[in-house]
């Protein structure tokens, strides 16, 4: 297959195979051993987009429906939001173009199904925390009741098609239609106990989004009650006003990560939601771990000085940010005595959570925590597997796994 | 250790433009074939270790300014060439194997040699 390189010209690749483009990671966990270690990857995705024919019949709303699959059938309409970006690199990332190229078999949920296996087995990755593509952009979606429609029939099409094709090394935090906290509740209560679902993920990428109103209480109550997990997800949105002023996508992926996150986060805690809800597991996911330590910093200064602002609270911002998780990628590495001072600081022993992002273009390998010299065993074990396996209640997946996972404790919740 | 000859491929199968990867042991050794040149590289990326020589070939983008420092915007370099790690997207310059955002960083270079219509690479 040709890909197109500088002015037109044609440079040929092979198709797409990803156990041969990942060949090197199968060589680097190989050299580690790490498939003694359980490895549990909070962040990976698949390109649902590429399925609606398979989803959006799940959904309830017959004229909605009508509506999407009507519009599908020409090819004419778009029926999530679409982001203006080049993750791709103009085909750098030559997994992007040649995706279509890759061959795999059976139907498009068993094909989502063996591609992971294939990455997951070169990285050594034991099991994956599923997320969407497309669907992160939904909470731009105009229309509250389509963002609950589009939510529902991926989360039925995930749980009853995809997930249980995984033989169980998939899981998943599903996707809360946050703009109806009580479309939200439904969602919980319907899916909640299902197999393979590990919690909720609210996307951060959002116009408006208050994590601290009334209508969330039953929501998160609810997650506390089952045991669940919830997540926020954060993204870019190049065409947030704020961001047209950023002339490069690399200024907008950059800053819009974290930004959001950041956003949601400071409310999350000035607010006392880790009061409110002490046993309820949050984690933040994909904004890197720099404005980590930056927002403690700057929340403990405020609050320092304005703590009638933040009545709820019992001890500082920062302390209430060391309960929750971070997912670890995209790790910033050019400065390892500042990632050094961050993992301090997040308590990233018992706090931090390996992710890999795969297939996105910024993905991180298992190999990115376990070579990171200043870590003690117990926290490369730990972080890429163990605290997760806590979470998640994931059961070592051999002898050699369930022994290290014993090692750290993290066996007896797990198992 | 020893360093040998490595057939890579008969220059006459070898065109301007063209790749090979060549095997060394568990080593791997990208050699590219730009204007004439023969460049080989180890195939291990600097960033996480991808295979930094398997992936798309693109001059280098540079953005042009007038004498007043205001753009003319992005153009493709006539002269630099690049290839790109295909994991993460990482530039190289073919004809030194620096990392293009940071020259201090370089992919261990080796030596080709051509004997007759075949060219080796000395690993």
């Amino acid at each position: 297959m040709d890909l197109i390189a500088d002015r037109g010209r044609r440079v040929t690749i092979e198709e797409l195979n990803t156990s041969r483009l990942l060949a090197h990671a199968r060589k680097q966990a190989h050299q580690r051993n790490l498939d003694d270690v359980l490895i549990v990857d909070v962040d990976a995705h698949h390109y649902e987009n590429e399925n609606y024919d398979e989803f959006l019949p799940y959904m309830e709303n017959d004229v909605l429906r009508q509506l999407t699959m009507s519009g599908r059938k020409r090819n004419r309409s778009n029926v999530t939001p679409i982001q203006i970006g080049y993750q791709d690199m103009g085909g750098r990332v030559t997994r992007y173009p040649l995706r279509a190229s890759e061959k795999t078999e059976g139907g498009s949920a068993l094909r989502d199904v063996q591609l992971g296996h294939r990455w997951m087995d070169a990285m050594s990755v034991d099991y994956s925390c599923l997320f969407p593509t497309g669907m992160l952009n939904i909470g731009m979606h105009p229309q509250k009741e389509m963002e609950v429609e589009l939510c529902w029939a991926y989360n039925r099409w995930l749980t009853e098609k995809v997930l249980p094709e995984a033989g169980g090394r998939f899981y998943s935090m599903l996707c809360l239609p946050f703009s109806d906290p009580e479309a939200a509740l439904r969602h919980v209560e319907t899916f909640g106990t299902r197999k393979h679902v590990g919690g909720f993920m609210v996307t951060t990428v959002r116009s408006h989004m208050a994590v601290y109103d009334n209508a969330y209480m039953k929501l998160y109550r609810a997650m506390e009650e089952r045991g669940l997990v919830l997540s926020f997800h954060s993204g870019p949105n190049w065409g947030e006003p704020i961001y047209k002023s950023c002339n490069r996508f690399l200024s907008a992926h950059a800053l819009g990560f974290t930004w959001y996150n950041i956003l949601q986060c400071t409310n999350w805690v000035i607010n006392g939601m880790g009061e409110r809800f002490p046993k309820l597991p949050v984690i933040w996911i994909e904004s890197g771990l720099a404005w980590v330590p930056f927002l403690m910093q700057r929340l403990d200064h405020e609050y320092m000085l304005r703590p009638s602002e933040a009545p709820l609270l019992k001890k500082k911002p920062s302390d209430y940010m060391r309960d929750m998780y971070y997912s670890s990628q995209p790790k910033e590495v050019q400065d390892y005595g500042a990632m050094e001072c961050t993992f301090r600081m997040i308590n990233a022993e018992t706090q931090l959570l390996y992710s890999s992002d795969y297939p996105h273009w910024d993905f991180d390998l298992p190999s990115s925590i376990w070579d990171l010299r200043f870590l003690s065993e117990k926290a490369k074990h730990n972080i890429l597997g163990g605290s997760a396996a806590r979470l998640f209640k994931l059961p070592p997946r051999n002898d050699k796994q369930k022994h290290n996972l014993q090692r750290f404790g993290n066996l007896a919740a797990a198992a | 250790m020893a360093m040998a000859e490595k057939f890579v491929a008969k220059l006459s199968e070898f065109k301007d433009g063209d790749r090979r990867i060549v095997f060394v042991g568990d080593n791997e050794i990208g050699v590219f074939r730009h204007r004439g040149e023969f460049y080989a590289y180890s195939n291990f990326c600097l960033h996480q270790g991808g295979p930094a020589c398997e992936g798309l070939t693109i001059a280098k983008v540079e953005e042009r300014l007038r004498p007043d420092k205001t753009s003319m915007g992005l153009y493709f370099s006539e002269d630099e060439m690049h290839f790109v790690c295909p994991w993460h997207g990482m530039e190289y310059d073919m004809t030194t194997g620096e990392c293009v955002a940071d020259r201090k960083l370089k992919l261990k270079k080796y030596k080709t040699l051509q004997k007759g219509d075949d060219l080796y690479v000395i690993a």
